[in-house]
């Protein structure tokens, strides 16, 4: 106890740490169900069905057959680099999520140590975004050193397409900054408190919609998905950079996907719609038991599902995720709890929101031939990231609108 | 020990390793990402100096963007491992004694300069405001020189889009 007392950050630090990473690897494991689950919909499909009920266990079957696949090095490769390159990826991918802050910083344990985000950096912005400039090395390195022409081409293409798009991408949040005045994540969101004609939240997706546009297109090429899923388009490139990965090596690489997605969802929450605000004004307190209520709808939906659709070992599997959702909604209820964890429970909300439009996007949209996707990106991303700048200066010089 | 200072020296330690294996190794992309470890280390010292900003616009452009480029130009042409010509034989024998020299000439002069010492106490943690101020700096007293350098960059880039023009 006094080791805790003299070492708080450090003693916070590693808690923070150990939870987060134990969130987002569950949360990573079920985005993966999410979205086998929505596009099997949107396609008159069914999905993941028999493992668990309703598949629930299907990213668990999924990690342990990565785990006991032969992890197979093909003999040419440089050994150091082909090894180094995933676990950059998916590092790296983890790190980010580390600065985002997923409720207010007002909810403190520890001597005072900040409960909802590992490190509030002053220039969170700017780290979120040095860290991720990074992360394209895994994926060249991976198509380098595999030494196969499949891969090269991949990780070529996927290099210059992250380095391309990471231009609008910074380009388009820039405008968030200007109206914010600072890259701090907390003091982004509490700039956007407030409404317009007492409705509006005044969130930054307002003033800078064309912003936001540009910043989910270069989000959704940044982290390679479809549309922009070039580097990975089978007909031409095979598997695209992890071609010759196998095993927990390409699960990295899959799993560093899913983080990236994650990361940009949240950012996009953050900059454009207020992050862990709610949308509500704070007079309003019975949205305190939002949370505990949703719960308590979905544990009825899951309830009746149980008895009415579900036979043998899938009855009693989904049985107790109702029974565990119940005692969640019921923690939630209670006063205290439900107080403490607005915040969290609005920024998930939006981050689900984001993430569901990117599954439904994949479930959408046909490929980018690779020409157009680089002239998309060089030719109408950019200018119109950097028109939104200077309108947004603009604005500022002449004083259409004041500094927050 | 105190955190900055371990760090420092952790951070030192992998500046120097990592420049002596750029220097050592036969890969070319294995000097690119030695180099990149010690960008990356660099970036660390100027956080335990005090400086978040330039930190992170270090790892952004440098290791981010301009290293980036130099793996890329390597995966492009497929270099292969460099080979040894007389002329590297040269550095063996008149290179080791200059390194060795300028270790000890650089290393007296920091250990008698007062400025080291201040040093190892520096900042870790910056003012909140140590952004705006640099940017203050930039926008004000510094602007003619800081706009110099801007045209001077689009100079560059006009020049490789000049050279790199397809012939018509």
């Amino acid at each position: 106890m006094e080791f805790v007392s003299q070492h708080p950050v450090l003693v916070a630090s590693i808690i923070k740490v150990a939870v987060l990473l134990l969130i987002v690897m569950t949360a990573l494991a079920y985005l993966t169900w999410l979205e086998r689950k929505v596009i099997a919909h949107i396609q008159s499909r069914w999905g993941p069905y028999f493992v668990g009920a309703h598949g629930l266990l299907q990213p668990l079957a999924d990690g342990l057959k990565f785990l006991f696949k032969e992890d197979i090095t093909p003999p040419v490769t440089d050994r150091l680099v082909y090894t180094l390159a995933p676990f950059l990826a998916f590092a790296l991918a983890l790190t980010a999520i580390a600065l985002i802050p997923f409720g207010p910083p007002s909810v403190a344990f520890l001597h005072g140590q900040e409960a909802f985000s590992v490190a509030d950096v002053g220039i969170g912005l700017l780290m979120v975004f040095a860290i991720t400039s990074i992360g394209v090395y895994g994926v060249a390195l991976a198509g380098w050193s595999s030494n196969s022409k499949y891969p090269l081409m991949g990780g070529l293409r996927s290099s210059a397409q992250m380095i391309s798009y990471e231009v609008s991408l910074t380009m388009s949040v820039v405008g968030v900054v200007l109206l914010a005045g600072t890259l701090n994540f907390n003091d982004i969101i509490r700039g956007q408190q407030g409404y317009w004609f007492h409705f509006i939240p005044r969130w930054h997706v307002v003033p800078q919609i064309v912003g936001f546009l540009c910043y989910l297109t270069a989000a959704i090429a940044e982290t390679n998905r479809v549309p922009f899923d070039l580097p990975e388009a089978e007909t031409e490139l095979v598997a695209g950079f992890h071609t010759e990965y196998s095993s927990f090596k390409f699960a990295m690489f899959f799993m560093a996907e899913y983080a990236n997605m994650i990361t940009v969802s949240c950012l996009a929450a953050i900059l454009f719609f207020g992050g862990w605000l709610s949308p509500f004004p704070e007079s309003w307190t019975w949205q305190n038991f939002l949370p505990g209520a949703g719960l308590v709808l979905l544990g009825i939906y899951l309830a009746y599902d149980t008895v009415t659709q579900m036979r043998g070992i899938a009855r009693v599997q989904l049985g107790v995720v109702t029974l565990l959702c119940f005692g969640v909604a019921l923690l939630c209820l209670i006063p205290s709890v439900a107080s403490v964890i607005q915040g969290p429970f609005w920024f998930t909300t939006k981050i689900l929101i984001i993430l569901f439009f990117y599954i439904w996007m994949r479930g959408t949209l046909p490929r980018f031939r690779y020409d157009q996707l680089m002239a998309f990106g060089w030719k109408l991303l950019l200018p119109a990231s950097l028109a939104n700048l200077v309108l947004t200066s603009a604005w500022f010089v002449y004083g259409w609108v004041k500094h927050g | 020990m105190s955190l900055p200072s371990f760090m420092f020296f952790v951070c030192g330690v992998f500046a120097v390793t990592g420049a002596i294996l750029l220097i050592w190794a036969k890969e070319p992309i294995h000097s690119a990402l030695a180099l990149v470890l010690v960008m990356m280390s660099l970036a660390v010292l100027y956080l335990l100096l005090g400086a978040p900003f330039i930190a992170a616009v270090q790892i952004i452009v440098y290791a981010g963007a301009i290293m980036v480029l130099f793996v890329f130009v390597i995966m492009l042409l497929n270099a292969g491992a460099e080979e040894h010509t007389d002329f590297s034989r040269l550095a063996k024998y008149v290179g080791w004694p200059l390194a060795i020299i300028l270790i000890f000439w650089a290393s007296h002069w920091l250990w008698r300069s007062p400025a080291a010492a201040a040093a190892g106490s520096g900042g870790l943690i910056a003012g909140p405001d140590s952004t705006r101020n640099l940017s203050i700096q930039l926008f004000r007293q510094y602007l003619f020189p800081f706009e110099a350098t801007s045209i001077l960059i689009l100079i560059a880039i006009l020049g490789a889009l000049f050279l790199a023009r397809k012939e018509e």
